[in-house]
């Protein structure tokens, strides 16, 4: 038990001190999770280092994947308190690494667009506002025309930021699902006892005044699994830019991003600015533009990831060129587990670029017989025809 | 009801009574719930005694258990609360032949005559002489808006209905939240809550809750069947048994009259154990053997 005031003074202290230092490391713990702690050390008392260690990871940790952060930080705080200091320097190279993906505002290119703005001279404007399409409809179209076609790997840098401007307003559509939830509805359905039984109190019993309700839609969710090895990584890019789109409206949207290995990179693309979120997960993930290894990426996906991430009414868009050298029996039945826990599965593949292609590779051949869609993902038209795929509502075609 | 545990040592002790084996850490966790009256929210895989963990509390402290089993679509009318439409409906005819007041009626409509209680009201039923242990199962099968009905239970003990008023717990229930962990759960939900991570138990305390919820078991079975499926969560399975795949597994070998493993009965009884194709397609190669030869050889340098 607690023994005197003084040392309980200290305690609070340090459990403060504690949890700055768990704080600066990343994880969220607010003033309410140290007064908690310190009531529950009250109750419990201090009897030994572990119950010590189990009452603050009971208070301060709501998810398993701090229980490492915390125990280690646990060890070194709690073995001489005073240490904070050198503790905190420890822990730094973790807060410096945060601090680099804040966005840097001055880095930002659209920012410094907005703000400098520097007309070059002779460049036609490719989002010309509505009172100018008069004037120059016809050049302003070819120009769409133009860039609509233009395959993102040879983009110049001009090109490429107006394809990302023109995403970031491409119409998006999204497939509704069906909920088990109702929203009051003025036709004829489903009968909303607990409305009409209010609506006939208020008039005495006297009028019957029938209200309904209607199932209520959701966007169907979708999940991102883009290769960024090598060969991929100018579409990849792109892709993420328009994943962080159709994260930007209603839908919800998981991404992760793999080459040698597989990251999840959702919560970095959840950032409000479109270049700054792709940034972010560029800077995160080290083997971009590196090689691929597919099977076990989508193997360690199934296993750690897919469970918790999709349900059944995901649908997963797989951006890879499909070249995997490795076991490809092995890379069939990851692909099979893939479109057995999702609702479609939908492949896109920059190699259908070419209009002779044919699904000639070993790794092609094993995984295109598990996917609902197999589609071009290399320029604009061909992500505005994703578009219209993300939004029918067909039922699921599996292609053989 | 019984006195709630005045130590971690008491809990862990009163649970053994009613052959819950819990470590030190989960023992901390349900002492400080039940002292602090906070909700204890435990994650954790399936089969690790999370759900257990509500039933031996309601045993141990002689409250009753109201459980809540989680699923899409779950709403108010399904977790709180309820009109009764069909007595209303009676209600206006009836006021109708005896041509009350429109206020009056309309009073009466909604009072608490017509309300059907579901598991969240009952909990926190003022009416209660006895606060309930309440079991919220398997909340990550609930949808997303699910989880914001439970802020004000969680967090207040009470429940706002419009056309009645709100309805507060006289002492609060204890409150055993549980996820499988198939999604994440919104942190307003856990801000509330107590955490707790249910892991996989040791050896030593798996074997004791296969004595202890297996009555009649051979030591040597036991020890086995523990070494065997502790070995078996070291390897990369699609789904890794958990402790209630432990037990029905050893009662499926007593069933067998099995006293030692051998590769027939294991190969026979895999499914118990594994709920995977591709994880038994995978025992099924020798591998299972493998592993028995491995225990069998720790057991002899152990004796």
């Amino acid at each position: 038990m607690l023994a005197t005031r003084p040392t309980r003074g200290h305690l609070a202290e340090n459990v403060m001190h504690f949890a700055r230092v768990l704080r600066s490391a990343g994880m969220a713990i607010g003033t309410d999770r140290v007064l908690l702690s310190l009531q529950a050390l009250r109750e419990a008392g201090l009897a030994s280092k572990s119950d010590f260690h189990a009452v603050l990871s009971t208070c301060m940790l709501d998810r398993i994947e701090h229980r490492d952060l915390f125990d280690r930080a646990f060890e070194l705080f709690w073995r001489d308190p005073d240490l904070i200091g050198r503790m905190r320097a420890m822990l730094l190279p973790k807060i410096r690494a945060q601090d680099a993906m804040a966005p840097q505002q001055h880095e930002n290119r659209r920012l410094a667009d907005a703000l400098f703005p520097t007309p070059k001279v002779g460049e036609t404007p490719l989002e010309p506002p509505q009172d100018e399409l008069e004037f120059d409809a016809s050049l302003t179209f070819s120009a769409r025309e133009i860039l609509r076609k233009a395959d993102f790997d040879t983009m110049s840098a001009d090109e490429w930021r107006a394809a990302r401007r023109a995403l970031a307003q491409m119409q998006l559509m999204f497939e509704p699902l069906p909920t088990r939830r109702s929203a009051r509805a003025t036709h004829p359905g489903r009968a909303d006892w607990r409305a009409t039984m209010q609506a006939m109190a208020r008039h005495g019993g006297q009028l019957w005044d029938m209200r309904w309700r209607r199932p209520r839609t959701r966007a169907a969710p979708l999940l991102v699994l883009a290769d960024i090895s090598g060969s991929m990584s100018r579409y990849s890019r792109m892709l993420l830019h328009f994943a962080h789109a159709l994260g930007q409206a209603e839908a919800r949207v998981e991404s992760f991003v793999f080459g040698t290995r597989l990251t999840r990179t959702t919560r970095l693309l959840k950032s409000r600015d479109p270049d700054v979120a792709v940034a972010q997960v560029v800077r995160a993930v080290e083997d971009w533009s590196g090689g691929t290894r597919i099977t076990t990426c989508l193997h360690e996906f199934n296993q750690r990831w897919a469970r918790r991430t999709m349900d059944s009414t995901t649908t997963v868009l797989l951006i890879t060129d499909g070249l995997e050298h490795g076991d490809v029996a092995a890379l069939g039945l990851e692909m099979e587990r893939l479109a057995k826990s999702c609702r479609r599965l939908i492949w896109l593949n920059p190699l259908l670029r070419f209009e002779k292609f044919e699904p000639k590779a070993a790794g092609i051949r094993a995984m295109l017989p598990h996917v609902d869609r197999f589609l071009p993902a290399h320029n604009l038209e061909s992500l505005e025809q994703l578009v219209q795929v993300l939004s029918r509502r067909d039922a699921p075609d599996r292609i053989h | 009801m019984t006195q709630i545990p005045t130590s971690i040592d008491d809990v862990q002790a009163r649970l053994l009574a009613y052959d819950y084996v819990a470590d030190r850490q989960l023992a901390t966790a349900v002492f400080l719930a039940l002292r602090l009256q906070r909700p204890l929210f435990l994650e954790g895989e399936p089969g690790t005694g999370k759900t257990e963990i509500a039933r031996t509390l309601s045993q141990m402290l002689d409250r009753p258990l109201i459980r809540l089993q989680c699923y899409e679509g779950l709403d108010l009318s399904g977790a709180a609360y309820e009109w009764n439409y069909g007595r209303q409906m009676i209600e206006i005819r009836l006021a109708e032949g005896a041509g009350a007041d429109r206020q009056a009626l309309a009073d009466q409509l909604f009072s608490e005559k017509f309300l059907i209680q579901r598991a969240l009201l009952q909990a926190i039923d003022p009416k209660r002489e006895v606060p309930p242990v309440l079991l919220i199962d398997e909340l990550d099968r609930a949808d997303e808006p699910f989880e914001a009905f439970l802020l004000e239970v969680l967090s207040e003990f009470q429940i706002t209905i419009p056309e009645f008023g709100t309805v507060k717990a006289k002492t609060p229930p204890i409150v055993i939240l549980t996820s499988n962990r198939t999604r994440e759960i919104h942190d307003a939900v856990k801000r509330r809550c107590l955490y707790h991570w249910v892991g996989f138990p040791d050896a030593a305390r798996e074997f004791a809750i296969v004595l202890r919820r297996v009555p009649g078991i051979p030591q040597q079975l036991a020890q086995q069947v523990v070494a065997f499926v502790q070995k078996l969560r070291e390897i990369e399975l699609y789904k890794l048994p958990g402790i209630a795949e432990t037990i029905e597994w050893a009662r499926a070998l007593m069933e067998l009259d099995a006293l030692v493993l051998d590769p027939a009965v294991i190969q026979d009884t895999l499914g118990v154990l594994l709920k995977y194709q591709d994880d038994i397609a995978r025992m099924q190669g020798g591998e299972a053997a493998r592993i028995l030869e491995d225990v069998r050889n720790a057991s002899r340098t152990v004796a």
